[in-house]
Protein backbone atom coordinates (compact mmCIF):
# COMPACT_ATOMS: atom_id res chain seq x y z
CA UNK A 1 0.00 0.00 0.00
CA UNK A 2 2.42 2.58 1.15
CA UNK A 3 5.11 1.31 -1.77
CA UNK A 4 1.95 1.95 -4.16
CA UNK A 5 1.61 5.77 -2.84
CA UNK A 6 5.13 5.89 -3.60
CA UNK A 7 5.47 4.88 -6.88
CA UNK A 8 1.70 7.12 -7.60
CA UNK A 9 3.93 10.22 -5.58
CA UNK A 10 7.04 9.69 -7.92
CA UNK A 11 4.74 9.42 -11.26
CA UNK A 12 2.80 12.50 -10.20
CA UNK A 13 6.29 14.23 -9.78
CA UNK A 14 7.41 13.17 -12.74
CA UNK A 15 4.15 14.70 -14.53
CA UNK A 16 4.68 18.10 -13.03
CA UNK A 17 8.71 17.72 -13.72
CA UNK A 18 7.15 17.64 -17.97
CA UNK A 19 4.99 19.78 -17.45
CA UNK A 20 6.89 22.42 -15.87
CA UNK A 21 9.75 21.82 -18.71
CA UNK A 22 7.19 22.40 -21.75
CA UNK A 23 6.07 25.35 -20.16
CA UNK A 24 9.71 26.85 -20.38
CA UNK A 25 10.47 25.19 -23.87
CA UNK A 26 7.22 26.92 -25.27
CA UNK A 27 8.35 30.23 -23.30
CA UNK A 28 11.90 30.35 -24.96
CA UNK A 29 9.98 30.06 -28.21
CA UNK A 30 7.82 32.37 -27.64
CA UNK A 31 9.75 34.94 -26.12
CA UNK A 32 11.29 36.38 -29.36
CA UNK A 33 7.80 36.95 -31.16
CA UNK A 34 6.37 38.12 -27.91
CA UNK A 35 9.29 40.54 -27.40
CA UNK A 36 8.94 41.69 -31.61
CA UNK A 37 5.43 42.62 -30.96
CA UNK A 38 6.33 44.65 -27.98
CA UNK A 39 8.95 46.03 -29.80
CA UNK A 40 6.64 47.94 -32.49
CA UNK A 41 5.10 49.75 -29.56
CA UNK A 42 8.42 51.81 -28.48
CA UNK A 43 8.47 55.59 -28.78
CA UNK A 44 11.97 55.53 -30.49
CA UNK A 45 12.91 56.31 -34.06
CA UNK A 46 15.57 53.01 -33.79
CA UNK A 47 15.27 50.17 -30.88
CA UNK A 48 17.72 50.89 -28.30
CA UNK A 49 15.71 50.52 -25.16
CA UNK A 50 12.15 51.18 -24.19
CA UNK A 51 10.88 54.13 -24.57
CA UNK A 52 7.33 54.25 -23.73
CA UNK A 53 4.29 53.69 -25.55
CA UNK A 54 3.26 54.18 -29.03
CA UNK A 55 1.09 53.16 -31.65
CA UNK A 56 2.68 56.15 -34.25
CA UNK A 57 4.78 53.11 -35.92
CA UNK A 58 1.41 50.98 -37.14
CA UNK A 59 0.19 54.41 -38.52
CA UNK A 60 4.16 55.40 -39.82
CA UNK A 61 4.34 52.18 -41.76
CA UNK A 62 1.99 52.96 -44.69
CA UNK A 63 4.00 56.07 -45.43
CA UNK A 64 7.32 54.25 -45.45
CA UNK A 65 7.15 53.08 -49.03
CA UNK A 66 10.43 51.30 -49.33
CA UNK A 67 9.16 48.86 -46.64
CA UNK A 68 5.82 48.37 -47.91
CA UNK A 69 7.56 48.06 -52.29
CA UNK A 70 9.15 45.29 -50.73
CA UNK A 71 6.48 43.92 -48.82
CA UNK A 72 4.32 43.83 -52.12
CA UNK A 73 7.29 42.29 -54.13
CA UNK A 74 7.55 39.25 -51.30
CA UNK A 75 3.44 38.79 -51.58
CA UNK A 76 3.55 38.70 -55.26
CA UNK A 77 6.67 35.97 -55.70
CA UNK A 78 4.87 34.14 -52.95
CA UNK A 79 1.58 33.79 -54.11
CA UNK A 80 3.08 32.67 -57.69
CA UNK A 81 5.91 30.33 -55.93
CA UNK A 82 2.34 29.11 -53.77
CA UNK A 83 0.49 28.49 -57.54
CA UNK A 84 3.51 26.85 -59.44
CA UNK A 85 4.55 24.90 -56.65
CA UNK A 86 1.25 23.51 -55.27
CA UNK A 87 0.25 22.76 -59.27
CA UNK A 88 3.36 21.02 -60.18
CA UNK A 89 3.80 19.65 -56.82
CA UNK A 90 0.55 18.19 -57.30
CA UNK A 91 0.59 16.42 -60.19
CA UNK A 92 3.88 15.31 -59.24
CA UNK A 93 3.11 13.74 -56.16
CA UNK A 94 -0.19 11.28 -58.32
CA UNK A 95 2.49 10.56 -60.77
CA UNK A 96 5.37 9.56 -58.68
CA UNK A 97 2.84 7.59 -56.70
CA UNK A 98 1.07 5.86 -58.88
CA UNK A 99 3.16 5.27 -62.49
CA UNK A 100 6.19 3.39 -62.63
CA UNK A 101 8.95 4.79 -64.81
CA UNK A 102 12.36 4.67 -65.37
CA UNK A 103 14.65 6.92 -63.74
CA UNK A 104 11.78 7.62 -60.93
CA UNK A 105 14.01 6.76 -57.79
CA UNK A 106 16.23 9.45 -59.34
CA UNK A 107 13.34 11.90 -59.29
CA UNK A 108 12.73 10.68 -55.89
CA UNK A 109 15.96 11.17 -54.43
CA UNK A 110 16.54 14.56 -56.29
CA UNK A 111 13.70 15.80 -54.62
CA UNK A 112 15.65 15.64 -50.82
CA UNK A 113 18.70 17.85 -52.36
CA UNK A 114 16.57 21.01 -51.98
CA UNK A 115 15.23 19.74 -48.51
CA UNK A 116 18.69 18.33 -47.12
CA UNK A 117 21.41 20.76 -48.89
CA UNK A 118 22.09 24.28 -47.40
CA UNK A 119 19.83 26.60 -48.91
CA UNK A 120 23.23 28.90 -49.77
CA UNK A 121 24.54 25.71 -51.36
CA UNK A 122 21.40 25.89 -53.78
CA UNK A 123 21.14 29.15 -53.84
CA UNK A 124 24.99 30.07 -55.17
CA UNK A 125 24.14 26.74 -57.57
CA UNK A 126 21.40 28.56 -59.21
CA UNK A 127 23.27 32.24 -59.32
CA UNK A 128 25.91 30.39 -60.89
CA UNK A 129 23.78 29.22 -63.82
CA UNK A 130 21.96 32.21 -63.81
CA UNK A 131 24.92 34.21 -64.37
CA UNK A 132 26.65 31.60 -66.72
CA UNK A 133 23.97 31.55 -69.35
CA UNK A 134 23.14 34.94 -69.16
CA UNK A 135 19.72 35.31 -67.46
CA UNK A 136 19.16 38.32 -65.67
CA UNK A 137 18.39 38.38 -61.69
CA UNK A 138 15.03 39.68 -60.69
CA UNK A 139 11.89 38.30 -60.30
CA UNK A 140 12.28 35.50 -62.62
CA UNK A 141 15.21 34.33 -60.36
CA UNK A 142 13.54 34.48 -57.11
CA UNK A 143 10.53 33.10 -58.45
CA UNK A 144 12.57 29.54 -59.72
CA UNK A 145 14.67 29.96 -56.37
CA UNK A 146 11.94 29.67 -54.56
CA UNK A 147 9.80 27.13 -56.34
CA UNK A 148 13.06 25.04 -56.32
CA UNK A 149 12.92 24.28 -52.82
CA UNK A 150 9.10 24.48 -52.48
CA UNK A 151 8.03 22.13 -54.83
CA UNK A 152 9.90 19.36 -53.28
CA UNK A 153 8.26 20.17 -49.78
CA UNK A 154 4.50 20.29 -51.91
CA UNK A 155 5.67 16.71 -53.65
CA UNK A 156 6.32 15.17 -50.24
CA UNK A 157 3.44 16.71 -48.54
CA UNK A 158 0.73 15.75 -50.92
CA UNK A 159 2.38 11.90 -51.40
CA UNK A 160 1.73 11.59 -47.74
CA UNK A 161 -1.96 12.26 -48.59
CA UNK A 162 -2.43 9.94 -51.43
CA UNK A 163 -3.78 6.66 -50.21
CA UNK A 164 -1.94 3.58 -50.96
CA UNK A 165 -4.62 1.56 -52.72
CA UNK A 166 -3.97 2.42 -56.28
CA UNK A 167 -6.46 4.36 -58.15
CA UNK A 168 -10.13 2.21 -57.94
CA UNK A 169 -12.09 5.09 -57.40
CA UNK A 170 -10.68 6.80 -60.53
CA UNK A 171 -11.04 3.46 -62.53
CA UNK A 172 -14.43 3.53 -61.54
CA UNK A 173 -15.32 7.07 -62.40
CA UNK A 174 -13.46 6.25 -65.89
CA UNK A 175 -15.38 3.36 -66.02
CA UNK A 176 -19.16 5.63 -65.56
CA UNK A 177 -18.01 7.45 -68.09
CA UNK A 178 -16.10 10.54 -66.81
CA UNK A 179 -13.55 11.74 -68.95
CA UNK A 180 -9.55 12.25 -67.47
CA UNK A 181 -10.31 16.08 -66.66
CA UNK A 182 -13.49 15.31 -64.86
CA UNK A 183 -11.68 12.43 -63.28
CA UNK A 184 -9.37 14.62 -61.83
CA UNK A 185 -11.45 17.39 -60.67
CA UNK A 186 -14.69 15.48 -59.09
CA UNK A 187 -12.86 12.41 -57.62
CA UNK A 188 -9.11 12.37 -57.38
CA UNK A 189 -8.29 16.63 -56.39
CA UNK A 190 -10.98 16.13 -53.86
CA UNK A 191 -9.63 13.50 -52.26
CA UNK A 192 -6.11 14.66 -51.92
CA UNK A 193 -7.51 18.50 -51.02
CA UNK A 194 -6.08 18.60 -47.27
CA UNK A 195 -2.86 17.80 -48.59
CA UNK A 196 -2.72 20.19 -51.33
CA UNK A 197 -3.52 22.74 -49.07
CA UNK A 198 -1.57 21.74 -46.83
CA UNK A 199 1.41 22.11 -49.20
CA UNK A 200 0.54 25.53 -50.24
CA UNK A 201 0.16 27.00 -46.53
CA UNK A 202 4.25 25.84 -46.47
CA UNK A 203 5.04 26.87 -49.77
CA UNK A 204 3.68 30.43 -49.21
CA UNK A 205 4.93 30.77 -45.53
CA UNK A 206 8.24 29.26 -46.75
CA UNK A 207 8.68 31.70 -50.15
CA UNK A 208 7.60 34.68 -47.81
CA UNK A 209 10.50 34.12 -45.34
CA UNK A 210 12.95 33.37 -47.60
CA UNK A 211 15.94 35.27 -47.39
CA UNK A 212 19.21 33.25 -48.68
CA UNK A 213 17.91 32.24 -52.09
CA UNK A 214 16.09 36.02 -52.41
CA UNK A 215 19.33 37.65 -51.44
CA UNK A 216 21.18 35.45 -53.85
CA UNK A 217 19.32 35.93 -56.91
CA UNK A 218 17.93 39.76 -56.43
CA UNK A 219 18.55 42.26 -58.58
CA UNK A 220 19.43 45.61 -58.20
CA UNK A 221 16.09 47.49 -58.13
CA UNK A 222 13.55 45.41 -56.00
CA UNK A 223 14.60 43.79 -52.45
CA UNK A 224 11.60 41.28 -51.23
CA UNK A 225 10.99 42.17 -47.53
CA UNK A 226 13.38 39.49 -45.88
CA UNK A 227 16.37 40.99 -48.23
CA UNK A 228 15.30 44.49 -46.83
CA UNK A 229 15.49 43.22 -43.18
CA UNK A 230 19.04 41.72 -43.59
CA UNK A 231 20.34 45.05 -44.99
CA UNK A 232 18.40 47.38 -42.15
CA UNK A 233 20.47 44.80 -40.21
CA UNK A 234 23.93 47.11 -39.84
CA UNK A 235 22.04 50.13 -38.89
CA UNK A 236 19.46 48.92 -37.06
CA UNK A 237 15.93 47.14 -37.67
CA UNK A 238 12.99 50.21 -37.16
CA UNK A 239 9.93 49.70 -35.10
CA UNK A 240 8.32 50.24 -37.89
CA UNK A 241 9.64 46.59 -39.48
CA UNK A 242 8.25 45.06 -36.04
CA UNK A 243 4.89 46.25 -36.76
CA UNK A 244 4.77 44.69 -39.91
CA UNK A 245 6.10 41.72 -39.22
CA UNK A 246 3.13 42.01 -36.28
CA UNK A 247 0.58 42.26 -38.63
CA UNK A 248 1.97 39.65 -40.74
CA UNK A 249 1.82 37.09 -38.36
CA UNK A 250 -1.45 37.83 -36.85
CA UNK A 251 -2.98 37.60 -40.43
CA UNK A 252 -1.30 33.96 -40.88
CA UNK A 253 -2.20 33.20 -37.88
CA UNK A 254 -6.13 34.37 -38.38
CA UNK A 255 -6.34 32.30 -41.72
CA UNK A 256 -4.65 29.32 -40.05
CA UNK A 257 -7.59 29.54 -37.57
CA UNK A 258 -10.28 30.56 -40.38
CA UNK A 259 -9.02 27.40 -42.53
CA UNK A 260 -9.51 25.38 -39.48
CA UNK A 261 -13.25 26.65 -38.81
CA UNK A 262 -14.37 26.17 -42.35
CA UNK A 263 -12.59 22.64 -42.50
CA UNK A 264 -14.44 21.72 -39.35
CA UNK A 265 -17.94 23.30 -40.74
CA UNK A 266 -17.60 21.44 -43.70
CA UNK A 267 -16.85 18.22 -41.92
CA UNK A 268 -19.74 18.81 -39.89
CA UNK A 269 -22.21 19.53 -42.76
CA UNK A 270 -20.88 16.58 -44.73
CA UNK A 271 -21.72 14.07 -42.04
CA UNK A 272 -25.44 15.89 -41.47
CA UNK A 273 -26.10 15.22 -44.91
CA UNK A 274 -24.59 11.51 -44.61
CA UNK A 275 -27.21 11.25 -42.12
CA UNK A 276 -29.73 12.63 -44.27
CA UNK B 1 -0.30 -0.65 -63.89
CA UNK B 2 2.34 -0.88 -66.43
CA UNK B 3 3.49 -4.36 -64.95
CA UNK B 4 0.03 -6.17 -66.07
CA UNK B 5 0.52 -4.82 -69.57
CA UNK B 6 3.93 -5.94 -69.16
CA UNK B 7 2.81 -9.46 -68.69
CA UNK B 8 1.52 -9.98 -71.88
CA UNK B 9 3.27 -9.26 -75.48
CA UNK B 10 2.27 -5.92 -76.19
CA UNK B 11 1.11 -6.19 -80.28
CA UNK B 12 1.03 -2.67 -81.74
CA UNK B 13 -2.85 -2.25 -80.69
CA UNK B 14 -1.73 -2.81 -76.96
CA UNK B 15 1.20 -0.72 -76.93
CA UNK B 16 -1.33 2.15 -78.54
CA UNK B 17 -3.10 1.89 -75.75
CA UNK B 18 -0.77 1.53 -73.11
CA UNK B 19 0.72 4.74 -74.22
CA UNK B 20 -3.13 6.53 -74.11
CA UNK B 21 -3.54 4.74 -70.56
CA UNK B 22 0.07 5.09 -68.98
CA UNK B 23 3.19 6.62 -70.70
CA UNK B 24 0.95 9.97 -71.34
CA UNK B 25 -0.21 10.69 -67.88
CA UNK B 26 2.70 9.96 -66.10
CA UNK B 27 4.29 12.12 -68.55
CA UNK B 28 2.37 14.38 -67.76
CA UNK B 29 1.97 14.47 -64.40
CA UNK B 30 5.67 13.26 -63.42
CA UNK B 31 7.16 15.00 -66.65
CA UNK B 32 6.85 18.73 -64.85
CA UNK B 33 8.42 17.95 -61.22
CA UNK B 34 11.28 15.70 -63.47
CA UNK B 35 11.94 18.57 -65.95
CA UNK B 36 12.23 20.78 -63.30
CA UNK B 37 14.61 18.71 -60.65
CA UNK B 38 17.18 18.00 -63.39
CA UNK B 39 17.43 21.41 -64.55
CA UNK B 40 17.28 23.63 -61.50
CA UNK B 41 19.07 21.14 -59.07
CA UNK B 42 20.91 18.61 -60.84
CA UNK B 43 22.50 20.71 -63.74
CA UNK B 44 23.45 23.55 -61.20
CA UNK B 45 24.71 21.05 -58.59
CA UNK B 46 27.06 19.42 -61.01
CA UNK B 47 28.07 22.90 -62.69
CA UNK B 48 28.93 23.87 -59.12
CA UNK B 49 31.22 20.94 -58.79
CA UNK B 50 33.09 21.67 -61.83
CA UNK B 51 33.36 25.31 -61.23
CA UNK B 52 35.11 24.65 -57.73
CA UNK B 53 37.83 23.02 -59.63
CA UNK B 54 38.37 25.76 -62.58
CA UNK B 55 40.49 29.34 -61.12
CA UNK B 56 39.77 32.67 -60.42
CA UNK B 57 40.74 35.39 -62.74
CA UNK B 58 42.62 38.69 -61.70
CA UNK B 59 39.43 40.38 -62.09
CA UNK B 60 37.15 38.08 -60.25
CA UNK B 61 36.19 36.13 -63.10
CA UNK B 62 36.37 32.55 -63.53
CA UNK B 63 39.00 30.99 -65.61
CA UNK B 64 38.35 27.82 -67.34
CA UNK B 65 41.46 26.02 -66.28
CA UNK B 66 41.29 22.81 -64.13
CA UNK B 67 43.04 23.82 -60.72
CA UNK B 68 42.80 22.57 -57.45
CA UNK B 69 43.93 26.05 -56.06
CA UNK B 70 40.19 26.96 -54.47
CA UNK B 71 40.75 23.04 -52.03
CA UNK B 72 44.06 24.36 -51.05
CA UNK B 73 43.32 27.72 -49.90
CA UNK B 74 40.42 25.87 -48.07
CA UNK B 75 43.33 24.21 -45.85
CA UNK B 76 45.21 28.08 -44.99
CA UNK B 77 45.02 28.51 -41.47
CA UNK B 78 41.89 31.43 -42.33
CA UNK B 79 39.61 29.60 -43.85
CA UNK B 80 40.65 26.12 -41.83
CA UNK B 81 39.69 27.62 -38.39
CA UNK B 82 36.26 29.30 -39.68
CA UNK B 83 35.34 25.44 -41.07
CA UNK B 84 36.45 24.15 -37.68
CA UNK B 85 35.00 26.62 -35.97
CA UNK B 86 31.35 26.27 -38.21
CA UNK B 87 31.30 22.39 -37.34
CA UNK B 88 32.02 23.16 -33.66
CA UNK B 89 28.91 25.37 -33.55
CA UNK B 90 27.13 23.01 -35.87
CA UNK B 91 28.37 19.86 -33.52
CA UNK B 92 27.08 22.36 -30.50
CA UNK B 93 23.69 23.20 -31.73
CA UNK B 94 22.74 19.62 -32.75
CA UNK B 95 23.86 18.11 -29.55
CA UNK B 96 22.03 20.77 -27.58
CA UNK B 97 18.45 20.36 -29.22
CA UNK B 98 18.95 16.50 -29.18
CA UNK B 99 19.43 16.63 -25.38
CA UNK B 100 16.62 19.41 -25.28
CA UNK B 101 14.18 18.44 -27.66
CA UNK B 102 14.07 14.62 -26.60
CA UNK B 103 12.15 14.84 -23.76
CA UNK B 104 10.28 17.50 -24.80
CA UNK B 105 9.47 15.28 -28.09
CA UNK B 106 8.58 12.66 -25.47
CA UNK B 107 6.51 14.31 -23.09
CA UNK B 108 4.41 15.47 -26.52
CA UNK B 109 4.19 12.11 -27.95
CA UNK B 110 2.60 10.49 -24.81
CA UNK B 111 -0.36 12.96 -24.79
CA UNK B 112 -3.41 11.99 -26.64
CA UNK B 113 -3.53 12.31 -29.72
CA UNK B 114 -5.80 14.84 -30.20
CA UNK B 115 -3.57 16.99 -27.75
CA UNK B 116 -0.25 16.35 -28.83
CA UNK B 117 -1.15 17.67 -32.37
CA UNK B 118 -2.03 20.60 -30.87
CA UNK B 119 1.23 21.24 -28.73
CA UNK B 120 2.71 20.54 -32.21
CA UNK B 121 1.19 23.20 -33.83
CA UNK B 122 2.16 25.69 -30.96
CA UNK B 123 5.70 25.22 -31.39
CA UNK B 124 5.25 25.73 -35.55
CA UNK B 125 3.53 28.97 -35.18
CA UNK B 126 6.50 31.21 -33.51
CA UNK B 127 8.33 29.78 -36.87
CA UNK B 128 5.59 31.78 -39.31
CA UNK B 129 7.03 35.22 -37.96
CA UNK B 130 9.68 36.32 -39.63
CA UNK B 131 12.79 34.67 -38.67
CA UNK B 132 15.14 37.50 -39.31
CA UNK B 133 12.58 39.58 -36.47
CA UNK B 134 12.87 36.51 -34.10
CA UNK B 135 16.53 36.95 -34.56
CA UNK B 136 16.57 40.33 -33.85
CA UNK B 137 14.63 40.28 -30.68
CA UNK B 138 17.37 38.22 -28.85
CA UNK B 139 19.42 41.41 -30.04
CA UNK B 140 16.80 43.77 -28.15
CA UNK B 141 16.87 41.52 -25.63
CA UNK B 142 20.42 41.38 -24.89
CA UNK B 143 21.62 44.52 -25.79
CA UNK B 144 23.67 46.86 -23.59
CA UNK B 145 20.82 49.02 -22.38
CA UNK B 146 18.37 45.97 -23.04
CA UNK B 147 16.04 44.45 -20.31
CA UNK B 148 18.23 41.30 -19.15
CA UNK B 149 21.29 43.80 -18.99
CA UNK B 150 18.70 46.60 -17.06
CA UNK B 151 17.78 43.34 -14.96
CA UNK B 152 20.82 42.62 -13.92
CA UNK B 153 21.88 45.51 -13.05
CA UNK B 154 18.70 45.77 -10.98
CA UNK B 155 19.49 42.92 -9.11
CA UNK B 156 22.74 43.98 -8.17
CA UNK B 157 24.32 40.89 -10.04
CA UNK B 158 26.39 43.67 -11.98
CA UNK B 159 27.86 46.83 -12.27
CA UNK B 160 28.49 47.58 -15.57
CA UNK B 161 26.35 46.05 -18.28
CA UNK B 162 27.92 42.93 -19.72
CA UNK B 163 28.14 42.47 -23.76
CA UNK B 164 26.05 39.95 -24.69
CA UNK B 165 25.45 40.96 -28.34
CA UNK B 166 27.86 39.91 -31.11
CA UNK B 167 29.62 37.00 -29.35
CA UNK B 168 29.68 33.62 -30.08
CA UNK B 169 27.66 32.56 -27.34
CA UNK B 170 24.49 35.02 -28.34
CA UNK B 171 24.78 33.19 -32.08
CA UNK B 172 24.82 29.78 -30.13
CA UNK B 173 20.97 30.69 -28.22
CA UNK B 174 20.19 31.55 -32.00
CA UNK B 175 21.12 28.32 -33.24
CA UNK B 176 19.55 26.61 -30.86
CA UNK B 177 16.16 28.49 -30.72
CA UNK B 178 16.21 28.28 -34.39
CA UNK B 179 16.90 24.55 -35.13
CA UNK B 180 14.97 23.07 -32.09
CA UNK B 181 11.69 22.03 -34.05
CA UNK B 182 13.56 20.67 -36.81
CA UNK B 183 14.62 18.31 -34.14
CA UNK B 184 11.75 17.74 -32.24
CA UNK B 185 9.42 16.91 -35.23
CA UNK B 186 11.28 13.80 -36.34
CA UNK B 187 11.39 12.66 -32.86
CA UNK B 188 8.12 13.46 -32.02
CA UNK B 189 7.09 10.82 -35.06
CA UNK B 190 9.43 8.12 -33.91
CA UNK B 191 8.55 8.35 -29.97
CA UNK B 192 4.94 8.25 -31.17
CA UNK B 193 4.90 5.10 -32.87
CA UNK B 194 6.52 3.56 -30.15
CA UNK B 195 4.99 0.21 -28.95
CA UNK B 196 3.71 0.90 -25.46
CA UNK B 197 3.59 -2.88 -24.98
CA UNK B 198 7.87 -2.98 -25.08
CA UNK B 199 8.17 -0.87 -22.57
CA UNK B 200 5.53 -2.73 -20.48
CA UNK B 201 7.10 -5.35 -21.05
CA UNK B 202 10.43 -4.79 -20.06
CA UNK B 203 9.24 -3.27 -16.82
CA UNK B 204 7.43 -6.44 -16.09
CA UNK B 205 10.69 -8.33 -16.34
CA UNK B 206 12.39 -6.34 -14.17
CA UNK B 207 14.16 -3.99 -16.33
CA UNK B 208 14.79 -0.76 -14.27
CA UNK B 209 13.24 2.71 -16.26
CA UNK B 210 16.94 3.84 -16.65
CA UNK B 211 17.80 0.22 -18.50
CA UNK B 212 14.23 -0.09 -21.02
CA UNK B 213 15.44 3.56 -21.95
CA UNK B 214 18.45 2.48 -22.78
CA UNK B 215 17.97 -0.95 -24.13
CA UNK B 216 14.65 -0.43 -25.72
CA UNK B 217 13.52 3.41 -26.17
CA UNK B 218 17.14 4.46 -27.43
CA UNK B 219 17.54 1.90 -30.06
CA UNK B 220 13.81 1.83 -31.24
CA UNK B 221 13.63 5.82 -32.02
CA UNK B 222 17.34 5.82 -33.59
CA UNK B 223 16.35 6.46 -36.66
CA UNK B 224 14.30 9.52 -35.37
CA UNK B 225 17.69 10.48 -33.73
CA UNK B 226 19.38 10.42 -36.55
CA UNK B 227 16.91 12.26 -38.45
CA UNK B 228 17.20 14.88 -35.78
CA UNK B 229 21.07 15.13 -36.58
CA UNK B 230 20.72 15.44 -40.27
CA UNK B 231 17.98 18.02 -40.10
CA UNK B 232 19.72 20.17 -37.71
CA UNK B 233 23.37 19.64 -38.17
CA UNK B 234 23.13 19.91 -42.21
CA UNK B 235 21.34 23.24 -41.77
CA UNK B 236 23.40 24.61 -39.16
CA UNK B 237 26.67 24.68 -40.82
CA UNK B 238 24.95 26.42 -43.94
CA UNK B 239 23.26 29.15 -42.16
CA UNK B 240 24.53 32.65 -42.06
CA UNK B 241 21.24 34.72 -41.23
CA UNK B 242 21.46 34.18 -37.11
CA UNK B 243 25.70 34.84 -37.45
CA UNK B 244 24.78 38.12 -39.51
CA UNK B 245 22.58 39.13 -37.38
CA UNK B 246 23.64 37.87 -33.56
CA UNK B 247 27.07 38.32 -34.53
CA UNK B 248 27.40 41.13 -36.48
CA UNK B 249 29.23 40.65 -39.16
CA UNK B 250 32.33 39.60 -36.32
CA UNK B 251 31.33 35.99 -36.41
CA UNK B 252 32.10 34.23 -39.42
CA UNK B 253 31.08 30.90 -40.14
CA UNK B 254 31.28 28.85 -43.69
CA UNK B 255 27.89 29.84 -44.91
CA UNK B 256 29.15 34.25 -44.46
CA UNK B 257 32.58 33.23 -46.29
CA UNK B 258 30.18 31.27 -49.26
CA UNK B 259 28.31 34.33 -49.57
CA UNK B 260 30.80 36.71 -49.52
CA UNK B 261 32.98 35.25 -52.20
CA UNK B 262 29.74 36.33 -54.16
CA UNK B 263 29.43 39.33 -53.77
CA UNK B 264 32.15 42.18 -53.15
CA UNK B 265 34.91 39.79 -52.98
CA UNK B 266 34.10 37.75 -56.20
CA UNK B 267 35.79 34.28 -55.96
CA UNK B 268 33.03 31.93 -57.45
CA UNK B 269 35.84 28.65 -57.54
CA UNK B 270 36.70 29.43 -54.01
CA UNK B 271 32.85 29.74 -52.92
CA UNK B 272 31.76 26.83 -55.17
CA UNK B 273 34.70 24.28 -53.40
CA UNK B 274 33.26 25.71 -49.84
CA UNK B 275 29.92 24.64 -51.22
CA UNK B 276 31.14 21.13 -52.29
CA UNK B 277 32.31 20.57 -48.64
CA UNK B 278 29.24 21.00 -47.65
CA UNK B 279 27.53 18.80 -50.25
CA UNK B 280 30.21 16.34 -49.44
CA UNK B 281 29.10 16.21 -45.68
CA UNK B 282 25.37 16.01 -46.23
CA UNK B 283 26.29 13.24 -49.00
CA UNK B 284 27.92 11.23 -46.22
CA UNK B 285 25.39 11.84 -43.41
CA UNK B 286 22.64 11.01 -46.38
CA UNK B 287 24.85 7.62 -46.92
CA UNK B 288 25.07 6.47 -43.13
CA UNK B 289 21.22 7.40 -42.65
CA UNK B 290 19.79 5.01 -45.65
CA UNK B 291 22.32 2.20 -44.62
CA UNK B 292 19.72 1.85 -41.56
CA UNK B 293 16.50 3.67 -42.69
CA UNK B 294 14.64 5.17 -46.13
CA UNK B 295 14.83 8.32 -47.18
CA UNK B 296 11.13 8.62 -47.58
CA UNK B 297 10.80 8.03 -43.67
CA UNK B 298 12.42 11.01 -43.04
CA UNK B 299 10.06 13.24 -41.20
CA UNK B 300 10.91 16.67 -43.20
CA UNK B 301 7.70 18.36 -42.92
Amino acid sequence: MNHLTKVQRKRRALRVLGDVYAVLIYTVLYIPVAVMMIFSFNNQRYNYYWNGFTTQWYEKLFNNSAIIDSLWYSVIIAVLSTVISVVVGTLGALGLKRYEFRGKKLVNSMLYIPIIVPEIVLAVALLIIFMTFGFSLGMGSILIGHCTFCIPYAVVTIKGRISGDGNSLEEASMDLGANRMQTFFRVTLPSIMPGVMSAAFLAFTLSIDDVVMSNMLAGAKNSTLPVLILSMNKSGITPDVNALTTLMILAIVAAMLLSGGVKALLARRAKRLEAE
Amino acid sequence: MSGKTKAKRPGPGMRRRNLRRNTLPALAQAGPVSVWMIVFVTLPTLFIIYISFMSRGVFGDVVYEFSLESYQTLLDATYFKVILKSLRVAVFTTMACLVIGYPFAYYIARKPREQASRLIMLIMIPFWTNSLMRLNSWLLLFQTSGPVNNFLQWAGLTDSPITFIYTDGLVALGMVTNMLPFAVLPLYSTIEKLEKSLLEASSDLGASPAKTFMRITLPLTFPGIFSAIILTFIPALGIYTVSDILGGGKVLYIGNIIKNQFGQIRNWPLGAALSVLLLAITALLIFIYTRFAKLEDMEVV
